[in-house]
């Protein structure tokens, strides 16, 4: 139902209205000449609070505001892949190629091409009982993705015609009668971008998602529908490794999320993934990917609700029996946008100014992540994957919105601006990080991998820890007072920070790293460790064993293409003979 | 006739509440005419439908709640432009103070700007060369960045960013540019500093100056470097021009911010700032960049001084989050002597990647700076140890790496303030340096650029 109030406040990117005829809660509105787009978020006699996700400048009391009378949603359908939206969904090519060079105000554009035909194949055929989430047919959405067509939530019942051939995503496609009578399907459902998208039941997450980056993948993992932060100061580089994810993980789509950050920073997403390849399937990136950008000086409203829009997406592909990563970068910045709606809301806050739902919002967040079974009949499964980036002021780990999302998320991958300044990127502190999907993961690589895989990590890690309190010692009192075997320990754990940890992601041979490779790497550096290990245990003196060529080789091991990881096996032969043979030198 | 207003109800700081008013809207243009006759300009920060609050940009002593009249211009505050301005000086809401002839403006622009739709930018890697190896070696500004310097008290930030602003210029090409100075809050002194320089150098022409004093109205200072970025824009988009923008203090602006907000009882953020400073702050950084199918650009150079030299103080912080990376000045360095004071390791060019290399600047550039970042680290790294153990402890490595440390501030980064080095300069002042140290250490370059470059065989 339509109908119209009336302005009485303006307050930025608040506004009241009187008289809206029957208001609900989050309904979508229209206000001002401009009908710039808003969302009501309190509601008071006959007052209504709006958001609005459009710069405010010129309204006024007196200006008229229309009430859709339905929710903030996002349209899902074939053309998802490949865009580039705004946080309410609206495609910034289209708006730039009609309004120019600058974001206009009281656009509206519809989120999938009116004009755009796709072939439309059927799978289900007339006579065919079908519920929600069933497959009516695919469409071909890029080279890389098949959509799937799937019956939309709350519809049941039996084909009674569907077709074939080229449509419009508002034609309709197939009919459907239900009891409650004849239901028209087009190709697009439209959904409430607040509300979860249903499912038959959630599994917990299994299988690692691999990112090629070592240090995630090996040292802390991330699984298929599982959560992850990262936390850290300005520069510590967590764009970049947001980016490396996006780039290299083996999801099959991905939604990203620009909340707030950079205008630059989309411009070189935006110029370099249809430029890259998918090492999966050889495709350019874009083809699997919806980009969703509202930049810092983009209305606030509208990045409050990009993340909502982000993860519906995602949820929709999801539907379809896709494993989906989504990564919002950055969710302080969301996080912003609540604490300064509240704060012209005049609500009561909580810690550092932040409403006191901070941690509810969050947390609803991350839980629409996770592994399902899918709506439909044929139980496939997918997954959403979400990724947030968290902005702490002053990298102060402390602060309301990381610990708020450490709460909720099982993956803590801590940046550190230390490390970044010594140019170790990516810059994750091995010390203070974790991963809560180890153990899962550690049987995926046993089975998948390599069985003693999770003892490699273990004992990798222990090294690590034991460099680390050692290096307090070598500050203290000197490189002198550590023993040959602890100097042994400093000399492997710098290797596998240098050789394991670091990786260039702006390196062709070194952005990804297959699992298989990971695991080879690793087991080279260790092989070098235990064998030091022996001739020390034998009774040769550490200087023999460190600065031998071989180290070198180790150094350089991480640029063997993932074609010849049979060049491992020699390295490690080598290695044993050199660290050998210098013995017998000796002796001789 | 514009309606006037005579029903001021309270005059709080810069904020004026008047009632009864109709039509007014939302961030419109008021003229508050005092009661001596002076009229002061401000801006609508909330309406209701009686009720309109006002921040004045004028300080609001001398008004009283009887005798102010109040007149709603119906538009925003607006810069008038035209290829005039070039060699103007401005007060701080755009009013020539220079005695000059009034602009007569081929178009007037709203100073709030619309945010650039990111599809329409472009991606910024021309590699602007300011002559100062310890940015253009290590962390080198692109067209189209915003690169703030984050100094403190007595540094010499100024000196730093009119060195830029005189020397800056992308290799190999000679194309019309201008420099947009907005001053908010210095001392006359110090923008008599760039005044002087600007005339010195007859860059005046080329530059437009937004001046507001550390004893001109604060609240003025909101509305200066959106001044001075209309300008840019309009210099940069409708004349082509690649423009340089320098905004100096950037904290004296975020005191204005905080002042509005206290006055308003909002609820603080961190150290009193309002919640919302990341956001304003980047409704002036991001108005930064290149747009596709445009000549020109805008690159932006804020000035910030660190409250106590704390980087995690609410106003660095916020910055260092939007703007792309940042030139950090070391106190250390400065009592030392150096000049430019610029502490290397915690400073970044997050646009450097793409805007250097073969074809832009050389194959060695990336290699070579990373290379120098990590020994100098190793060096310093080294030096902190010495304090401890003393020089006796250091391995003869690590004693070379000192050296290298102490040479590379002597001889990389220290230069004099009119001395400009070309990149290629900077480049081998850096291979030079690395002889120091053991070539089994150099392993961030490839051995085809040591022979080429440190041995300088022909290849």
């Amino acid at each position: 139902m339509e109908g119209k109030g009336v302005v009485v406040k303006v307050a930025g990117p608040l506004v009241v209205a009187r008289d809206l005829p029957d208001p609900k809660m989050y309904d979508l509105v229209k206000v001002g000449k401009d009908r710039l787009m808003g969302e009501i978020i309190e509601l008071r006699g006959n007052l209504a609070s709006i958001q609005v996700y459009e710069e405010t400048a010129g309204l006024g009391p007196g200006d008229e505001v229309i009430s859709t009378g339905e929710p903030l949603s996002v349209e899902l359908g074939p053309g998802l892949l490949t865009s580039i939206y705004d946080g309410v969904q609206r495609p910034l090519d289209v708006i730039q190629a009609r309004f120019g060079n600058y974001i206009a105000r009281g656009v509206e554009v519809p989120g999938l091409s009116r004009e755009r035909r796709w072939p439309f194949a059927p799978v289900a055929k007339r006579g065919d009982e079908v519920g929600p989430g069933d497959v009516l047919g695919t469409v071909p959405e890029t080279e890389v993705i098949t959509h799937k067509i799937m019956v939309p939530p709350g519809v049941q019942g039996r084909i009674s015609e569907i077709r074939e051939g080229e449509f419009t995503v508002d034609e309709v496609i197939a009919v459907v009668e239900t009891p409650q009578g004849e239901v028209p399907l087009t190709m697009v459902q439209r959904w409430p971008v607040r509300r979860p998208r249903p499912y038959q039941r959630k599994v917990s997450p299994y299988e690692p998602l691999v990112t090629g980056q070592r240090v995630v993948d090996t040292f802390f993992p991330i699984t298929k529908g599982g959560t992850a932060c990262v936390p850290g100061p300005f520069g510590s580089g967590k764009t970049v490794l947001q980016h490396a994810i996006a780039k290299w993980a083996n999801a099959q789509i991905v939604v990203f999320v620009g909340c707030g950050e950079r205008g630059n920073e989309m411009t070189d997403v935006l110029l370099e993934f249809p430029e890259l390849t998918d090492p999966y399937s050889g495709k350019p990136l874009m083809l699997r990917t919806v980009l969703i950008a509202n930049t810092s000086n983009m209305p606030v409203a509208a990045r409050e609700a990009s993340v909502y829009t982000g993860i519906t997406i995602a949820e929709y592909y999801r539907d379809m029996g896709y494993h989906v990563a989504l990564q919002a970068d950055s969710t302080s910045r969301w996080a912003e946008a609540l604490r300064e709606i509240s704060g012209r809301l005049e609500e009561m806050p909580g810690e550092e100014g932040y409403p006191a739902y901070l941690g509810t919002r969050l947390a609803s967040f991350y839980e629409r992540a996770g592994r399902v079974v899918c709506l439909g009949s044929d139980m496939r499964e997918g997954s959403v994957t979400a990724i947030g980036s968290v902005s702490p002021p002053g990298g102060d780990l402390s602060e309301p919105v990381t610990q708020a999302t450490l709460r909720v998320v099982k993956v803590f991958w801590g940046l550190e601006d230390r490390l970044a300044f010594a140019r170790h990127f990516p810059a994750i502190n091995w010390l203070n990080s974790y991963s809560l999907y180890l153990d899962k993961v550690e049987e995926y690589w046993s089975a998948e991998v390599e069985m003693d895989y999770p003892e490699l990590r273990e004992e990798a890690m222990a090294i690590l820890q034991r460099e680390a309190e050692l290096q307090e010692v070598v500050r203290l009192i000197g490189i002198e007072a550590l023993s040959d075997q602890e100097r042994m320990i400093m000399e492997t754990a710098k290797s596998l920070r240098e050789d394991f940890l670091q990786q260039n992601a702006f390196d062709d041979a070194d952005a990804f790293t297959s699992l298989r490779k990971q695991y080879r790497l690793l087991r080279l550096i260790l092989t070098y460790h235990r064998q030091a290990m022996k001739e020390l245990e034998a009774g040769r003196p550490v200087e023999e064993l460190i600065d031998l060529p071989v180290q070198e080789e180790i150094a350089r091991a991480k640029f063997i293409p993932e074609e010849e990881l049979e060049r491992f096996d020699e390295l490690e032969k080598r290695i044993v003979e050199q660290m050998s043979r210098r013995g017998t030198d000796v002796l001789a | 006739m514009l309606k006037e207003y005579m029903t001021v109800r309270e005059i709080a700081g810069p904020l004026i509440l008047v009632e009864g008013v109709e039509g007014a809207k939302y961030n419109e243009l008021v003229e508050v005419e005092f009661p001596d006759g002076r009229v002061g300009l401000g801006n609508v920060l909330e309406v209701e439908e009686e009720l309109v609050l006002i921040q004045s940009f004028e300080a609001t002593s001398g008004l009283n709640v009887a005798g102010t009249k109040v007149r709603f211009t119906g538009r925003g505050l607006e810069l008038p432009v035209s290829r005039d301005i070039l060699g103007r000086v401005f007060d701080g809401l755009g009013r020539p103070i220079d005695d000059g002839p009034r602009i007569i403006p081929d178009m007037k622009l709203d100073i709030n700007g619309n945010p650039i739709n990111p599809y329409a930018r472009d991606y910024p890697t021309d590699f602007i060369q300011t002559g100062i190896s310890a940015i253009d070696g290590l962390n080198p500004l692109v067209r189209g960045q915003k690169l703030p310097i984050f100094s403190g008290a007595g540094l010499p930030h100024n000196r730093l960013a009119a060195q830029i602003a005189r020397q800056a210029g992308v290799l190999g090409r000679e194309e019309e540019f201008a420099v947009v100075f907005a001053a908010m809050g210095i001392t006359f002194e110090e923008a008599d500093f760039f005044i002087q320089e600007f005339r010195n150098t007859a860059a005046m022409e080329r530059a437009v100056l937004f001046i507001n004093l550390a004893d001109d109205p604060a609240i003025e200072r909101i509305a200066t470097p959106r001044m001075a970025l209309t300008a840019a824009e309009y210099l940069a988009f409708e004349l082509d021009m690649h423009v340089l923008v320098i905004l100096t203090d950037m904290t004296y602006y975020c005191e204005a911010l905080r002042e509005i907000s206290a006055a308003r009882k909002e609820v603080p953020g961190r150290r009193g700032y309002p919640g919302y400073m990341y956001t304003d702050l980047a409704t002036i950084y991001e108005r930064a960049g290149r747009i596709k199918g445009a000549k020109g650009s805008i690159t932006q150079i804020p000035v910030l001084s660190m409250p106590d030299d704390d980087k995690t103080h609410p106003i660095p912080d916020l910055t260092g989050y939007i703007t792309e990376g940042q030139i950090i000045l070391s106190r250390d360095l400065h009592r030392r002597g150096v000049y430019p004071p610029i502490d290397v390791l915690p400073s970044l060019s997050r646009l450097k990647e793409k805007g250097i290399g073969p074809g832009k600047t050389r194959e060695d550039h990336s290699p070579l700076s990373n290379q120098l970042f990590s020994a100098y680290a190793r060096g310093k790294e080294a030096k902190e140890l010495a304090v401890i153990l003393g020089e006796a402890a250091l391995s003869e490595e690590d004693k070379l790496f000192v050296q290298f440390s102490d040479a590379f501030e002597e001889r990389f980064i220290t230069q004099g303030e009119y001395e400009n080095r070309t990149i290629e300069d900077t480049l081998s002042i850096g291979w030079e340096l690395l002889k120091i140290l053991p070539r089994s250490e150099l392993k961030r370059v490839r051995e085809e650029h040591i022979r080429k470059y440190m041995d300088g065989e022909a290849v």
